[in-house]
């Protein structure tokens, strides 16, 4: 077993130290680090998600006066009960599978999540939803932090990243989180076969683990290639799973699909990342009508994961298996002249799964900006106020889910007595 | 074939896309300083790239029918691409990627509003070659890429394409729309941290009005989409900012009537490229894309790229002229401390390796597995670049990117290898002159050599050497010290 341990520096931000464990003990350290054990799929909105067409209040006046073209109709919502103030809640019309996920108690709502002062701009706010730090949201992820407490030597495929880009919050200091959007462009090519095509992947293999002296930029490039030549077979297994129903031909449904197959293979891995963009949605964001824009992206996340739910489901391995859903910011709660909407504070997470305790949680705001005492609104009625801080639903995953303490992850206690969604 | 000159090697790495041999004997000829110059000085050098599409000699593209890059974004990529092999322009081209990056603009949301023709003509169409005499953003920014930022982002606030992008176009009196104005100030010039969300909303109706329009009747080839300022649309009430938006110091741009309500965002954008932290901003990202990505620039260094800004009224041409006569720029210790962008990398491993028989077009999903394709950034931040690039997914992508072009030219590098390869050790000797990796430590050099050896006594046959050199050429482009520039 050769266990080798970099030092990585980029800008003086973040220490990050890459451990790999020879392919020979990857089969034994997957069954220990959990290949029957709970996984978790983040799936992240990007652009800033307009909750309040995802969770419409359909009886708020102000819901329709403050969005005369994409407040979604009472009649066309899909009715999933009252909050705690007893305000009509209902999903985007197009959210039927998970309007089915919910009526199964599988799928919970929480209203209103964010943390005080919420930054409008993407960049930082993912960067704040990533590390759980609103105040100094730099250096790794809540999850790469999780990561960094599993016992060393740590499975390459312990997380696994469906886009390109390593998110932040899957970034460690500990552990490289591969990257494999596609399981069938996972493989190793060579200008030669056969036992020419055998000595050159040697070749590559070895150059990658050499450990350079003083460069730790290179060091962090050969661990790359390195967790690629770890994973490339037990890629290669997730791509020969055949799938209980059909996934949508889109990035998401593909991608949760890959997904599946790497639980259903057993091959190890604790973290998911699934991602699916086209939130930004300043104008035409095309509400209601079939094929409009918000339309289209509601119909992607709910047809993906009511495949992948049912699909967890035929294969028994739903009650392992936790959805969450976030985004960077919620929106401007009018809309602006270009039938869209501009970036706001808090929106509201989804999570979908065997352990879930489904149900709504937290209130809706009252839209009225009238009021100026109005507690659920801020920026002078503008945008929605928090009422449940992220890391609260975070530090649910970390204490029940994870089964890590939610505390030192988080760097404070978040927890929520009342936030029973798991 | 030996090295000839590791300082101007290092410059065109930097300041283009590395050199093909001829490329360097040119340019070792010249000397650095002159060099320097012919780089800055692009309107000295006759540009004949787009001439050589499809001509015998050069790298291929690949059509589909006709060959049309203001029409069809697969070929506006090719186009681009091609320009990055052939120009004769190292540097501006090279600043036409770095711009693109910086003020990012993806092609999917503008085609999804106007449809795919009129977005490829926005991005990428040439003045000459549009029935309505279109010049896409792509060119704009070539136009600019050596010239005045404060000129530069007047344009791009003009520019069509952007005016989509960041929904200029539904900029109202009414509804302000924030989105340009926001990134403006975050991403384009003075950087988060310098400005409020109430000067995001200022913002937002300092540029009400700036829209666009369809001009020329349907069905008639010169039609196109045009910038508008739609003065009936433009807020024309005073807007205050946290920061000062004239010389001498006032923060209120001024009531104005709507016919002339054109210069509020005309001083705003005064404002932001006048504003102290731009002019540091920018220099630090010049230090990111052309000195470092592994170490922080000295403060000394910022100032002195920022000053050249200032004094020259914001010349871009100057501050790189800074860079790259910095000694920091020089310094050995910032060879190869830069990780090589998709793009880079690929235009590099074909001037280095060859192109005889080889399309651009077989470049353009390697490089969206690699995690860039042009015209197509992430989002308005545009790529995660450094480390970013490299993920598992991204670096297999490299080193079969590696696999493809080694195989696609195995008979040329065979025939170039010839006389050259008597033991391994002649052979790898002068693959490491002919292509430019990092050093490679004692360790991976062992290796490549236990690959060279594998399988059999060494002979130096053609057959061996059809074999080995692009296996060779494979294992060096794939690896690590290959990736940094």
């Amino acid at each position: 077993m050769s266990v080798t341990r970099r030092q990585f520096l980029q800008g003086g931000v973040a220490a990050f130290t890459v451990s790999f464990a020879a392919p020979e003990v990857l089969t034994s350290l997957a069954h220990a680090q959990g290949a029957t054990s709970r996984n978790l799929v983040v799936l992240y909105l990007s652009g800033g998600n307009d909750s309040l067409s995802m969770v419409a209040p359909y009886s708020d006046p102000q819901y329709f006066a403050r969005r005369p073209t994409i407040a979604i109709p009472a009649a066309n919502a899909l009715q999933v009960g009252t909050d705690a103030n007893r305000t009509n809640i209902g999903l985007h019309p197009r959210l039927t599978g998970l309007k089915q996920i919910f009526d199964q108690g599988r799928l919970a709502i929480v209203q209103r999540t964010g943390y005080p002062n919420q930054s409008r701009s993407h960049f930082q706010g993912t960067d704040i939803w990533s590390t759980a730090d609103p105040n100094n949201p730099q250096g790794p992820g809540w999850l790469g932090k999780y990561l960094d407490t599993l016992p060393s030597p740590v499975d390459p495929l312990v997380a696994w990243n469906t886009v390109r880009e390593t998110p932040r919050t899957l970034l460690a200091r500990h552990v490289a989180v591969p990257a494999i959007p596609s399981v069938s462009g996972y493989a190793f090519a060579s200008p030669n076969s056969g036992t020419e095509a055998t000595y050159a992947r040697t070749a590559a293999t070895r150059i990658s683990s050499h450990v350079p002296v003083d460069r730790p930029h290179l060091a962090y490039v050969n661990g790359t290639v390195q967790g690629a030549f770890a994973t490339l077979d037990r890629v290669a297994q997730v791509g020969r799973y055949t799938p209980s129903v059909t996934y949508p031909n889109n990035g998401l449904g593909q991608a949760l699909r890959a997904v599946a197959g790497a639980i259903v293979q057993g091959v190890g891995t604790k973290v998911f990342w699934v991602q699916t963009g086209g939130y930004d949605t300043h104008s035409g964001q095309g509400v209601n009508a079939t094929n409009g824009a918000y339309y289209n992206l509601m119909a992607t996340i709910n047809d993906s994961i009511l495949a992948f739910y049912q699909d967890m489901g035929n294969v028994g391995a739903l009650g392992q298996t936790l959805v969450l859903q976030f985004s960077e910011f919620g929106r401007r709660i009018s809309e602006n002249g270009s039938n869209g909407t501009d970036h706001g504070a808090a929106s509201a997470m989804f999570l979908v799964g065997g352990g879930v305790r489904g149900g709504i949680y937290g209130t809706a705001p009252n839209l009225n900006a009238a009021d100026t005492q109005n507690p659920t609104l801020e920026n002078a009625g503008g945008d929605v106020r928090m009422e449940t801080d992220f890391r609260a639903v975070y530090a649910a995953i970390a204490d029940k889910w994870l089964g890590v303490d939610s505390v030192p992850l988080l760097g404070g206690n978040f927890r929520q007595p009342g936030l029973n969604i798991l | 074939m030996a090295r000839r000159d590791s300082f101007i090697e290092h410059l065109l790495r930097r300041a283009g896309f590395g050199a093909s041999p001829a490329e360097m004997e040119y340019y070792a000829e010249l000397g650095y300083p002159a060099t320097v110059e012919l780089l800055l000085s692009p309107e000295q050098v006759t540009d004949t790239v787009d001439g050589k599409i499809g001509v015998p000699g050069y790298v291929g593209v690949t059509t589909r029918g006709q060959f049309l890059p203001h029409q069809n974004i697969t070929d506006a990529r090719q186009r681009w691409l091609f320009r990055m092999v052939h120009t004769e322009r190292p540097l501006q081209e090279k600043m036409v990627l770095y711009w693109h990056h910086h003020f990012a603009t993806a092609y999917t949301k503008i085609a999804g509003v106007v449809g795919a023709v009129e977005a490829t003509r926005m991005l990428a169409a040439k003045t000459g070659e549009d029935s309505g005499g279109v010049k896409g953003q792509l060119e704009m920014i070539r136009e600019y890429a050596l010239g005045n930022f404060r000129d530069f982002l007047v344009e791009m606030a003009k520019d069509v394409a952007m005016n989509v992008w960041l929904d200029g176009r539904t900029n109202t009196r009414a509804r302000p729309q924030e989105n340009f104005a926001r990134e403006v100030m975050e991403l384009f010039t003075m950087g988060i941290g310098n400005y409020t969300e109430a000067d995001v909303y200022a913002g937002a109706r300092v540029f009400t009005g700036w829209n666009m329009r369809r001009v020329g009747a349907t069905g008639d080839p010169a039609t196109k989409y045009e910038f508008f300022y739609n003065s009936a649309q433009h807020d024309t009430t005073a807007k205050t900012f946290t920061f000062p938006i004239y010389a001498d110091g006032g923060t209120t741009i001024p009531a104005r009537a709507a016919a002339s309500g054109m210069q509020d965002g005309l001083d705003f954008i005064d404002a932001v490229v006048r504003h102290p932290a731009t002019g540091r901003r920018l220099a630090r990202r010049f230090w990111a894309f052309f000195v470092s990505e592994v170490s922080e620039p000295p403060t000394s260094w910022v100032e002195a790229v920022a000053a050249a800004y200032y004094s020259t009224n914001y010349s871009i041409k100057a501050m790189l002229r800074v860079v790259f006569h910095s000694h920091e720029f020089l310094a050995i210790e910032h060879r190869f401390a830069r990780y090589s962008w998709p793009v880079e990398f690929v235009v590099r491993a074909i001037k280095e390796t060859g192109w005889t028989g080889f399309s651009v077009n077989d470049t353009l999903t390697p490089l969206v597995n690699m995690g860039q394709q042009l015209f197509e950034p992430p989002d308005v931040n545009g790529w995660e670049t450094g480390p970013g690039w490299f993920s598992t997914g991204g670096s297999l992508a490299r080193l079969n990117f590696a696999a493809q072009l080694a195989t696609n030219q195995r008979f040329n590098l065979r025939n170039d290898a010839r006389g050259q390869a008597s033991t391994p050790q002649a052979l790898l000797s002068y693959a490491l002159d002919r292509w430019s990796p990092m050093e490679y430590d004692r360790g991976p050099y062992e290796e490549l050599l236990t690959y060279l050896r594998a399988g059999g006594n060494w002979t130096g046959s053609d057959a061996q050497l059809l074999t080995k050199v692009p296996g060779l050429v494979h294992l060096m482009l794939g690896s690590s010290e290959y990736q940094f520039a």
